[in-house]
């Protein structure tokens, strides 16, 4: 089996459940012949169609409300945003429509809306940012985050078969730059379970998505001094892994949370409530936030660099806690 | 181009500004294209390049004091407006002495002294901004106009829609320019778009609509002269939609080809606005071929000085990434 590409991990999703269950379909703005801004949907008009690979106006808002509509009639909408920073153009259709119908009036409302998402290529303030915790907030949404290719496709495919409204944030940064080799079967990742992408005894790095990846370098950094590096990672944000949180705690008593959200209100804030929560007498060290810095995400590649956390600062706050 | 009432008033200064403007854009961007490929890495970018008309015919027929507010494709808006092209280049480059102060890039390029009310590339938004800027005008009753660029992808985004009734029912003097240019990334306005002309739409909102070829710069000029007087003088909104097109792709990288034929780019070509002006003026002899000529040679100079300016700045510090987030208190 050759490796693939996260990007085309989630290809490879679509295309299985489009194939498994004919409720579902894709809607988005240049999905169809043009493949989508990034070619995630590349191919899929020509096997499915065009009603079923739906090209739309620009008018996300619009989207976001005619895909409701379709869910409560029965379909199982996909839609795809160009970018995820124009989701706030159906803030109010997903926080105020999507995610509160089931409890308004018991109508299921199953749509997965996923885009591209997160900093590190130049996109600047509009093409870069990581909204998860708008949505997290959210009672009656899921939000996922893989940060490998395998758990990519597992996920989509989950968040397909889901009854729930699920916001499905696929890293940019990662889209080319990783893949691995998949099984050939059809598999499933479940949504709300964190795994161990790194075992270790002396500090837990709990993360998502591209920060993984940043945080499994500065294990390797540290390997070479002695220090063991547990890394977790989410891969679901809504709901959280509670026990897997509380788990790496109790095992290592010394955490450091890594996301590249901003810092402020993030969800390192609400890790470490549930920490507090679950294993507060485990703990040996405050738990350790490390995030982007509370600005916009700036254009230029100084900027941008010095905003985005890094290995170094994940070597660096290991080793104070190490030795705390 | 053909002759039309009101055309004689345009001074040769005028004609002579039209040209130099949509020059500058022309060159600006192209060298920009040129830079981009030879490796300076200046993050997304829009070009606008065969739509200059449509930015200098409307800002025309603007006032100094006059408001526009802009879209991801904007270079051409910035310099119509009177941006300088130095602090635009030395945007693009990251720099410190960027409009932006490098925390932009392409898409948010904005001098807020010129009158601009920014480049907002979330398509459509930027026109709800001109309607809040008319408001303000009529409240202050300070008879200022607010000019929103958008584009045929945007005439199909809610925002809008709730901004032109809003501008009608309180008569509000804001002209809205829907540059046409075929395309909505690649969708084309055919598919997006339910009626044969955007400026149909004014009807809904009981404003005049207005079609008019957005490769002439006379034409552009004339229906924008004519908005601009009727919003100034207290009669409400308009609609000018001016059909042009695209040289390139959607961004910098993108293959326009997978939507478009080369037979239909090169038909647009053929009715480039620059040199469209330039035959104009040069058979009716109000011009000669010479001043022309040395306007394109004075405007290759900026871009060399502009370059050089952008190259020379200082990267920003990192301290400059926490400063603005906030006004700073008094």
């Amino acid at each position: 089996m050759p490796a693939v590409t996260y990007l085309e991990a989630i290809r490879q999703g679509l295309w299985e459940e489009m194939e498994r269950d004919p409720a579902v379909f894709c809607m988005g703005e240049d999905i169809g012949v043009y493949g989508g801004a990034f070619k995630v949907t590349e191919g899929l008009i020509h096997h499915f169609g065009p009603e079923r690979v739906i090209d739309t106006p620009i008018a996300e808002g619009a989207l976001v409300d005619a895909a409701f509509g379709a869910a409560l009639t029965g379909l199982r909408p996909v839609v795809e945003f160009q970018f995820i920073d124009f989701i706030g153009c159906a803030f109010n259709q997903i926080t105020n429509m999507l995610a509160k119908s089931h409890y308004r009036w018991g109508a299921p409302a199953p749509i997965v809306l996923r885009g591209p998402c997160g900093g590190g290529v130049r996109g600047g303030p509009f093409h870069s940012q990581n909204p998860e915790m708008y949505f997290v907030h959210t009672p009656g949404m899921k939000v996922v985050a893989p940060g490998t290719a395998y758990d990519a496709k597992g996920l989509i495919k989950s968040a397909i078969r889901d009854n729930n409204p699920v916001l499905f944030l696929e890293h940019k940064f990662l889209y080319r730059r990783i893949k691995e080799e998949l099984p050939a079967d059809d598999y499933v990742v479940p949504l709300g379970k964190a795994r161990a992408a790194r075992e270790g005894r002396d500090v837990s790095v709990i993360t998502y998505a591209a920060m993984l990846h940043v945080a499994l370098a500065a294990a390797e950094t540290l390997a070479k001094e002695g220090i063991e590096l547990e890394v977790v990672d989410l891969r679901t944000l809504q709901p959280l892994d509670r026990e897997a949180i509380s788990n790496t705690v109790k095992k290592t008593n010394k955490v450091i949370v890594l996301h590249e959200d901003t810092r402020t209100a993030g969800i390192a804030g609400e890790i470490t409530a549930v920490i507090n929560e679950d294993a507060f007498d485990w703990l040996a060290a405050p738990v350790v936030r490390i995030a982007s810095l509370d600005t916009p995400v700036p254009f230029s590649p100084p900027l941008e660099e010095f905003f985005l956390p890094k290995v170094a600062d994940v070597v660096r706050a290991a080793r104070r806690l190490k030795s705390y | 181009m053909i002759d039309r009432p009101g055309q004689e008033a345009i001074p040769r200064e005028g004609l002579l500004w039209m040209y130099e403007r949509m020059s500058l854009i022309r060159e600006f961007e192209e060298r920009l294209k040129w830079l981009v490929e030879t490796g300076v890495p200046a993050g997304p970018v829009h070009y606008c390049t065969g739509q200059e008309a449509v930015a200098v015919g409307v800002c025309a027929a603007l006032e100094a004091g006059d408001w526009i507010a802009s879209t991801h494709r904007g270079h051409g808006h910035c310099i119509a407006k009177g941006a300088d092209v130095r602090r635009m280049m030395a945007e693009l480059y990251g720099k410190s002495s960027g409009t932006n102060r490098g925390k932009g890039g392409s898409m948010h390029i904005t001098d807020a002294s010129l009158g601009m009310l920014g480049v907002n590339p979330i398509v459509g938004m930027g026109v709800t901004h001109a309607v809040g800027a008319g408001l303000s005008s009529k409240v202050r009753q300070s008879k200022q106009v607010a000019a929103a660029f958008f584009g045929d992808g945007a005439s199909s985004q809610g925002a809008v829609h709730e901004a032109m009734n809003l501008a009608a029912i309180w008569k509000l003097p804001v002209v809205f320019v829907c540059e046409n240019n075929g395309y909505a990334d690649a969708t084309p306005v055919e598919y997006a778009v339910a009626v044969n002309n955007i400026a149909d739409r004014a009807a809904a909102y009981n404003m005049p609509g207005l079609s008019v070829d957005g490769q002439d710069v006379l034409a552009v000029w004339s229906a924008a002269d004519a908005a601009v007087r009727h919003a100034r003088a207290g009669e409400g909104p308009s609609l000018v939609e001016c059909k042009t097109y695209r040289y390139y792709g959607h961004h910098q990288g993108d293959d326009p080809h997978r939507y478009r034929t080369v037979e239909e780019e090169n038909a647009a070509r053929e009715r480039d606005c620059i040199q469209r002006l330039r035959r104009w003026a040069t058979t009716k002899k109000l011009i000669s071929a010479d001043e022309l000529d040395a306007i394109e040679t004075k405007n290759r100079a900026l871009l060399d000085d502009a370059v050089r300016f952008a190259e020379q700045s200082p990267l920003p510090d990192p301290s400059e990434l926490l400063t603005d987030v906030y006004v700073a208190e008094p």
